[in-house]
């Protein structure tokens, strides 16, 4: 019975070792080709370490390979994408704090019907609004920009921002904002005083979730961004995907490998609030 | 009369939230209707806001590529809902089974959904290349007839979105098991131990059957990121080789977008908003009659 179990769980481990192996595979293998040269990725084997590891194809990824007509690497996107992501994080999360405790702790007649037509937003295929807003960004000069494309994130973000924070402020009981209203607090002081101070992990959530949504992000900006205001994504399918000259892929690899790490690093950093976040997401469906 | 602040504090919540209202009907219910109307119109490379009928669906289901679009989603949308539900159910049950090294290994399950689909998508598209990917390196084994061609061949290359894809949100899908497994009370499955049955068959009659909102979420979440799917298919085959791995959602983008034919691009974001409601409404309303029967 014993020398079982321990079969048993011996072919567990080797089990989950092996699938960990395929989750890891990819990246393993972008890293080794992003270190190798041209002619022993031609000549060599796909898992093999690089025999003269090689930081060239990094430099020409980020500063000099071609992104369709544009040859100056990943760099420029990179920052669109920066400039673009973190003021719609910001104000998307903002707003939908305050959305959240409105709809958790200060309901009023149709509030819930309120709630439930926005989380439509949550479900529909963006497909179906993409026509008009190309439209109207035009119209308002804001197309090919990253303050409209920031805008479009923001739009399309506030009903998972503010699913997020009103399913987190409706467990935050109600007694203790009904005693702060009987003491004379007001609506804004009530959220300084109770509400904010109890959100952090929530924030934490929200913050990764749309920043990780909207870096990543691939739709919205190959429609909205054109040439100036770019996002990685877009920049990083264009080089991958290029048919002229001379496949490079070990810049291909080192450019995909550019354009994960701000997710990558802020899902080593905070994976806790990562899988939370995804979870709360889900919880809700 | 009332005072000052409660009148604030009745008008405030419905004006702080008022900006997003109207975002919402604006942006989501409006747009949606804007291209519902754009779709009954003979839009080609700009907006005609004339009336003519559903001629542009009439279009859209004559047209192959279509079809072959349509085709494509049902077969990538079951086999990567499919995938995803047996190997993250799967692994989390072997996760929960007082594994050592349980939080490392989850995060190596996990980190793929961190990466962008157009990461995804390239690293593939390498590992994938039959000249020098994996068909190189196992011909370099010994094995010179090996061949593994799928990303260019006409009749495969959906299913390299499939293992792609599984890839990617997999591990997801384990975290949401897990999560619900962690959720189930132990007191249960202790009992069913005692009265002497085996763990297969505590977990097929027990732990499994009382997964179910979480097989409703994930099934949901699944089918969503399949009818969306874009990204990916753009990065790995950009629908090709030709027009063999469209998905619908690409089909939009270039009807849309390359080809001018505004109309024919809103009518197939139609058909795409049409699939969700198609999947999304039957599953809600099976699951809140679920939950009015006291689960």
């Amino acid at each position: 019975m014993a020398a079982k179990l321990t079969f048993g769980r011996a072919a567990l481990y080797l089990l989950l070792a092996l699938c960990a192996l395929y989750y890891l595979m990819p990246l393993y293998v972008m890293l080794v080709t992003s270190f190798k040269s041209l002619d022993e990725i031609r000549a060599g084997n796909l898992l093999g370490l690089p025999a003269a590891p090689s930081a060239a194809a990094w430099a020409k990824a980020w500063a000099g390979a071609c992104t369709g007509a544009q040859c100056d690497g990943l760099a420029p996107y990179f920052w669109n994408s920066v400039k673009m992501a973190i003021p719609a994080v910001l104000i998307s999360t903002a707003i939908g704090s305050i959305n959240g405790y409105v709809l958790a702790h200060w309901r009023f007649r149709g509030s819930e019907i309120v709630f439930t037509a926005l989380m439509v937003g949550c479900f529909i295929p963006f497909q179906v609004v993409i026509l008009p807003m190309a439209r109207l960004l035009g119209m308002a000069e804001m197309a090919n920009t990253t303050a409209g494309l920031a805008f479009v994130h923001i739009v399309y973000g506030l009903a998972f921002t503010t699913m997020f924070f009103r399913n987190y402020y409706v467990t935050v009981p109600e007694e203790l904002i009904k005693a702060a209203r009987i003491d004379g607090a007001g609506f804004f002081l009530i959220y300084r005083k109770i509400i904010f101070p109890l959100s952090l992990p929530i924030f934490m959530v929200c913050f990764i979730w749309q920043f990780t949504q909207i870096w990543n992000d691939f739709l919205f900006g190959v429609v909205f961004g054109g040439s100036d205001a770019q996002p990685v994504t877009v920049a990083l399918n264009n080089l991958v995907n290029t048919s002229t000259g001379v496949k490079e892929y070990n810049v291909d690899m080192a450019a995909a490998i550019i354009a994960a790490l701000p997710t990558l690093v802020l899902y080593l950093v905070a994976g806790k609030y990562f899988v939370r976040g995804l979870t709360a997401g889900a919880v809700k469906g | 009369m009332p005072s000052l602040s409660t009148l604030a504090d009745r008008w405030l919540p419905r004006l702080v939230l008022s900006p997003t209202i109207v975002a919402s009907l604006l942006f989501v219910y409006g747009f949606i209707a804007l291209t519902g109307f754009l779709s009954l119109t003979e839009s080609r490379l700009m907006p005609n806001y004339e009336y003519a009928g559903f001629g542009q669906y009439a279009e859209l289901f004559d047209l192959e590529r279509w079809w072959t679009a349509a085709a494509n989603l049902g077969i990538f949308g079951a086999l990567f809902v499919l995938f995803c539900l047996a190997l993250g159910l799967l692994l989390a049950i072997f996760l929960d089974q007082k594994i050592r090294l349980e939080g490392a290994l989850r995060a190596i399950y996990l980190y793929p959904i961190a990466l962008s689909f157009i990461v995804t998508g390239a690293a593939w598209k390498w590992i994938l290349n039959p000249g020098l990917g994996l068909e190189h390196m196992v011909r370099g084994w010994g094995f010179p007839d090996f061949t593994f061609d799928w990303l260019i061949n006409p009749d495969m290359a959906i299913y390299t979105v499939v293992i792609a894809g599984v890839w990617q949100s997999s591990g997801f899908v384990m975290a949401l098991f897990l999560a619900g497994l962690r959720g189930i009370d132990d007191s249960i499955i202790k009992a069913a131990q005692v009265d002497g049955a085996s763990l297969p068959t505590i977990y097929r009659r027990i732990v499994i059957p009382s997964l179910r909102p979480v097989f409703f979420s994930v099934f949901l979440i699944l089918a969503h990121i399949a009818i969306k799917s874009f990204d990916l298919v753009m990065a790995l085959t950009a629908g090709g080789p030709g027009t063999s791995s469209t998905v619908p959602a690409v089909f939009m983008y270039q009807y849309a977008f390359s080809r001018g034919q505004l109309g024919l691009g809103a009518a197939s974001a139609m058909m795409m908003l049409a699939t969700i409601m198609a999947v999304l409404v039957p599953m809600m309303y099976l699951e809140t009659k679920g939950t009015r029967h006291g689960r």
